[in-house]
């Protein structure tokens, strides 16, 4: 199918990734091709086929409810780019 | 007698019986190792952020009785180490240190490894096939360094072929283990997927992914499963079965194994050269007393599509974490704007991921938003399931299926760059084992007339890695290839 | 009002589980900021979640409760977007098979029963906590990963107070299976809620908007009534209403518009590979269904029932789980068929003195046999109600003495014996004149006054109602 420069920018936008316009083209063009080469799965028939999402059959892990000891709070600061005592440090939402 | 400076070149079993003997110290061996990084990682660049290590060449580390002693061993830098960077040769994670280790490495430590303090290099988030990908630069072939050492593990394949280390952990998605063994001229395994703890690798494709072994011989290999393997409370998809002594599967007797050859592992698209060794060593199994018959995996074509559907749809989202807000790099605002949220997320990772990265993240968001999910993500597990039953029905005949590991010998480092879909498809071999979860080995089985390395690979069911080391040790006993090394 | 009215409610409850859902973190409100995290917590590269039996426990419990229809296999997924008190951007939650589906609510309007659907429970993670600066926001990662249980209806309610009720019924329930403690302060209950009007009698649901940011159930009320009228207005003066999620604003008392950028989130669910799918048997079912207790309804009917209490005694008696086990303690402490007494004490005067407290009725401490001796000693007018419930109640809550000592160190013992009383009656008549004139010209007030000097001159030990009664008797024959 065909996926055009407006989807690859929407695509870019949901994960969160900055492109600058040469890299959208560049990788609109690639996109595509990836795209037309996965196509070939339309090829198969997937009636009656079960997904697999998980390939071994394991069920029901599990783990008591029972408390042990968290990471004191500087390793878990330890590298963080900006914080503020025990806080992290992130810029706000600007409308 | 082995030179006290030479210890570098010996396997981790010869290693072992030396320390039991008390004939050498594990420093010894740690220097060694060191020296001959010095030596010649500046050709192979098979270490990254590896100023540290020489630097500390010299600090004493651990004399312990346990079974690995004191020996070196190098991890790939997506495996977390405590307290040692671990990047994934990416800008986005520079500087991260982990508060935590692996599971495998807290059981390599206590099986007395030492830790090397530099890591291997690797294709940005085990994005690749080459190690071109690194934020760091690539990873040099040592057979020919003009040549990638195949990726994604290319600097553990590279470094325990260049001698550069005793032996090596990678982790395998797509064939990242098995491919660079294969073009570096080593042994490399893919456990089946929840044989070994998941816990501490920096997640890629969740559900395709294991740590595995690269050695210089099968022995070794069986030597760290052994110690790797197992069940683990800390990773839900890891497996509670009892781990067999590994080493003991390799007593040179393949008698009656009847061994599976696919024939579309076989056709068009396969270097001439390659499909000759590769034949050659089929030959020779079957001398050893191995029947084999040829089977059909008519799922073969759509591995590669499925995968990278699957794969980039988990990396997508496991790699959304990487923003900028707890660790590693965060961009600057930049310009009279004051920075959004949004903007940071935007500027970190534009900036902060690879091409190839960016690549991969936003075809797994697009094969999952709304609209497309039915027709890409949930197509692709349907085939998973298809891909699977292929290998379901040949297990019931054949004990296993052999295959050649890549369908061209190690390529010139940038020739397929330029090409994501052309790079893709190098993984043909090695993919299907990933969707199936089932194990599978590469070993070295002869040279390109250029004197490339090639390599064999050796696939079993689920949780049947002693029949990969029954297989895998009968052909490398019976074959000198396992003795050359490249010349540095 | 020519529109029917539209609500359907989404409830998160934290369970109160020791640890978090996915890593063994202790659940403890109010640490240091960021000193309850592990690397699974915070989603640090390489870590891996694995969960809380408990957590799964307490979900089942809860749906088996509402009567949900419990998923053979349940799953979890990811639901994919970006915030900053998200560490991995993707929260675990369940999609497509959730744990239970197609339960119900029964609720009660002026005694009229009404049927409420449950369209869903689903175990999810909780996020972070975010404080908003004026440049920046803080992030605070000890609430993540804390198990979540989300609680969806159908849009069945018709009325800000049907959702009042909605919600006090589950919580009660919720309060009574011990899973959670069900504070909206403290944010273990969150409430959104999805509002539209339609024509009346028409099929087709009105565009409804979301309301987010009430932090009481009175704040719910009052956000939906502000919403009707809101919608109600616009539609009378036939504009259209936006789909929106708009924040209740306590201080304004009105919905405000959020405005983000956002348009409708693209989560890209897909199934966590991480976590395996969950099979929940028959037995397990059996054995959940088993632990549940007594429900708050079938309580309530029951006190009606056995203790002969009025449903409004047996509704209050009934709002608290512990506070109907200590109820019930007491009701069978007593010998008297009548309850009812013991009823009053329990709502009257120790209700009181708890809120005093700022406890529950059980925390007092007071032994149900005592309190069932002090409420008899009133009904026999051994001690004044009046001394009971302040001077005695006090005493036994402060220094846990039985009632009967206290009784007698403070001297309370009520004199009812006419013959002690007179010459206090006498006494008081003689002093008091001019009220005494002013109860014979009619003045009824100047009754009790006298009576009031009567108490005070006995220090309270008066009988009130023999004091009235000699009074009476005195100043007509006098």
């Amino acid at each position: 199918m065909a996926i055009d420069k407006e989807t690859v920018k929407y695509a870019a936008h949901l994960a969160r990734i900055e492109l600058k316009p040469k890299e959208l083209e560049k990788l609109s063009q690639q996109l595509q091709d990836i795209l037309d080469f996965i196509d070939q799965l339309k090829k198969i028939d997937i009636k009656d086929i079960l997904p697999t999402s998980h390939i071994l059959p394991i069920n029901n892990v599990l783990r008591e409810d029972c408390p042990r000891e968290s990471l004191p709070s500087e390793k878990t600061l330890m590298n963080a780019p900006l914080k503020e005592g025990s806080f992290f440090v992130v810029p706000k939402v600007i409308e | 007698m082995v030179m006290e400076r030479e210890l570098y070149k010996l396997t981790a079993h010869e290693l072992i019986e030396k320390l039991n003997k008390v004939e050498i110290t594990s420093q010894e061996i740690i220097d060694s190792v060191k020296n001959r990084i010095r030596e010649v990682d500046s050709k192979v660049k098979a270490y990254v952020r590896v100023e540290k290590l020489i630097k500390l060449a010299n600090s004493p580390t651990r004399q312990l009785a346990n079974i690995l002693n004191g020996i070196p061993i190098s991890i790939k830098d997506n495996i977390c180490t405590e307290g040692l960077n671990t990047e994934c040769c990416s800008k986005i994670l520079g500087g991260f240190k982990p508060p935590y280790d692996a599971t495998v490495i807290k059981k390599l430590k206590e099986a007395g490894a030492a830790i090397l303090e530099a890591k291997t290099n690797m294709d940005e988030f085990a994005f690749g096939s080459s190690t071109e990908n690194s934020f760091f630069g690539p990873t040099h072939n040592p057979w020919d360094l003009e040549c990638v050492p195949g990726g994604s593990s290319g600097g553990s394949a590279a470094a325990v072929a260049a001698e550069e280390a005793i032996f090596a952990l990678g982790s395998d998605t797509g064939g990242s283990i098995r491919q660079p063994a294969a073009f570096c001229g080593v042994v490399g395994l893919k456990p089946t997927y929840g044989r070994v703890s998941r816990y501490g690798l920096i997640a890629f494709a969740s559900s395709l992914e294991q740590i595995g072994p690269i050695t210089k011989d099968v022995k070794d290999c069986a030597i760290l499963m052994n110690v790797i393997s197992g069940h683990d409370p800390l990773d839900s998809t890891s497996v509670n079965i009892e781990v067999p002594d590994y080493t003991k599967s390799s007593h040179n007797d393949i008698k009656g194994i009847k061994i599976g050859i696919p024939k579309e592992y076989f056709i068009a698209g396969l270097d001439s050269e390659v499909k000759t060794i590769a034949e050659e060593a089929i030959d020779k199994l079957k001398d050893l007393g191995a029947a084999y018959k040829q089977v059909s995996l008519p799922h073969t074509e759509y591995a590669v599509p499925v995968y990278y559907i699957i794969a980039t749809a988990e990396a997508g989202s496991n790699l959304a974490r990487f923003d900028g807000v707890q660790y590693g790099f965060r961009a600057q605002g930049t310009g009279h704007r004051a920075q959004g949220l949004i903007d940071m997320y935007k500027a970190t990772r534009g900036e902060g991921f690879g091409e190839e990265a960016k690549r991969r993240i936003i075809l797994g968001t697009f094969v999952l938003s709304h609209g497309y999910y039915d027709a890409y993500y949930m197509r692709a597990l349907k085939v998973r399931t298809l891909i699977k039953q292929d290998f379901d029905e040949i297990f019931k005949e054949c004990d296993c299926i052999v295959t050649p590991t890549s369908p061209t010998p190690a390529f010139k480092i940038g020739e397929k760059a330029a090409d994501p879909l052309k790079m893709y498809l190098s993984d043909i071999y090695t993919i299907s084992a990933n969707l199936s979860g089932i194990p599978a080995i590469s070993i070295p089985c002869g040279f390109t007339r250029k004197g490339l390395p090639i390599g064999l690979q050796i696939l079993a069911k689920p949780f049947d890695e002693e029949m990969l080391f029954r297989v895998a040790y009968a052909y490398e006993q019976n074959t000198p290839w396992h003795t050359i090394k490249p010349k540095l | 009002m020519q529109y029917e009215v539209v609500i359907g409610l989404e409830v998160h409850v934290q369970l109160k589980t020791k640890t978090k859902a996915f890593c063994g973190c202790s659940t403890e409100f109010g640490k240091e900021p960021n000193s309850q995290a592990c690397p699974v917590c915070l989603g640090f590269p390489g870590s891996l979640p694995v969960l809380n039996k408990v957590a799964l426990d307490y979900a089942l419990r809860v749906a088996l409760a509402l009567n949900c229809q419990v998923q053979e296999c349940a799953k979890f997924d990811r639901k994919n977007y970006f915030y900053p008190d998200l560490p991995k951007n993707y929260q675990i939650s369940q999609y497509d098979l959730p744990l239970s589906r197609n339960g119900f609510l029964d609720i009660y309007i002026e005694g009229k029963a009404r049927h409420i659907d449950i369209r869903r429970v689903h175990l999810e993670e909780d996020a972070g906590k975010l404080i908003h600066r004026d440049e920046a926001s803080l992030v605070d990662f000890n609430r993540t990963g804390i198990p979540l249980l989300e609680i969806v209806s159908e849009p069945q309610l018709n009325s800000s107070q049907e959702a009042y009720e909605y919600l006090t019924t589950l919580k009660n329930i919720i309060e009574y299976l011990d899973v959670s403690d069900c504070d909206m302060e403290k944010g273990s209950l969150r409430c959104d809620a999805n509002i539209s009007l339609k024509k009346k009698g028409a099929q087709e649901l009105g565009i409804k908007t979301e309301l987010k940011n009430m932090n009481s159930f009175k704040a719910v009320k009052d956000a939906l009534e502000f919403e009707i009228e809101r919608q109600t207005e616009l539609l009378g003066a036939g504009e259209p209403i936006i789909q929106e999620t708009r924040l209740w604003d306590e201080k304004e008392a009105r919905t405000v518009s959020m405005r983000t950028k956002e348009e409708a989130q693209d989560y890209r669910y897909f199934p966590e590979p991480d976590l395996t799918p969950f099979i929940i048997s028959q037995d397990k079912i059996e054995e959940i269904k088993k632990a549940i207790p007594e429900l708050p309804r079938e309580k309530m009917l029951r006190f009606m029932r056995d203790y002969g209490l009025s449903e409004y005694d047996a509704k209050i008696l009934s709002s608290s789980k512990k506070y109907a086990e200590y109820a019930e303690e007491c009701m069978k402490a007593s010998n008297n068929k009548n309850k009812k007494s013991i009823a009053n004490w329990l709502i009257g005067p120790l209700a009181s003195a708890a809120s005093g407290h700022h406890c529950a009725v059980p925390d007092l401490k007071i032994l149900p046999s005592e309190l069932v001796k002090l409420v008899e000693m009133v009904d026999l007018e051994v001690v004044s109600n009046l001394a009971g419930k302040t001077v005695v109640l006090t005493e036994m809550i402060n220094t846990g003495k039985d009632p009967e000592t206290i009784i007698k160190e403070k001297n309370l013992i009520q004199i009812s014996d006419t013959s002690a009383l007179d010459n206090i009656v006498d006494e008081v008549i003689k002093e008091n004149a001019k009220s005494v004139n002013n109860y014979k010209t009619g003045r009824g007030n100047a009754l009790m006054f006298l009576v009031g000097q009567v108490m005070k001159k006995s220090q309270g030990k008066a009988n009130p109602k023999v004091v009235q009664e000699i009074l009476k008797r005195r100043l007509t024959d006098a």
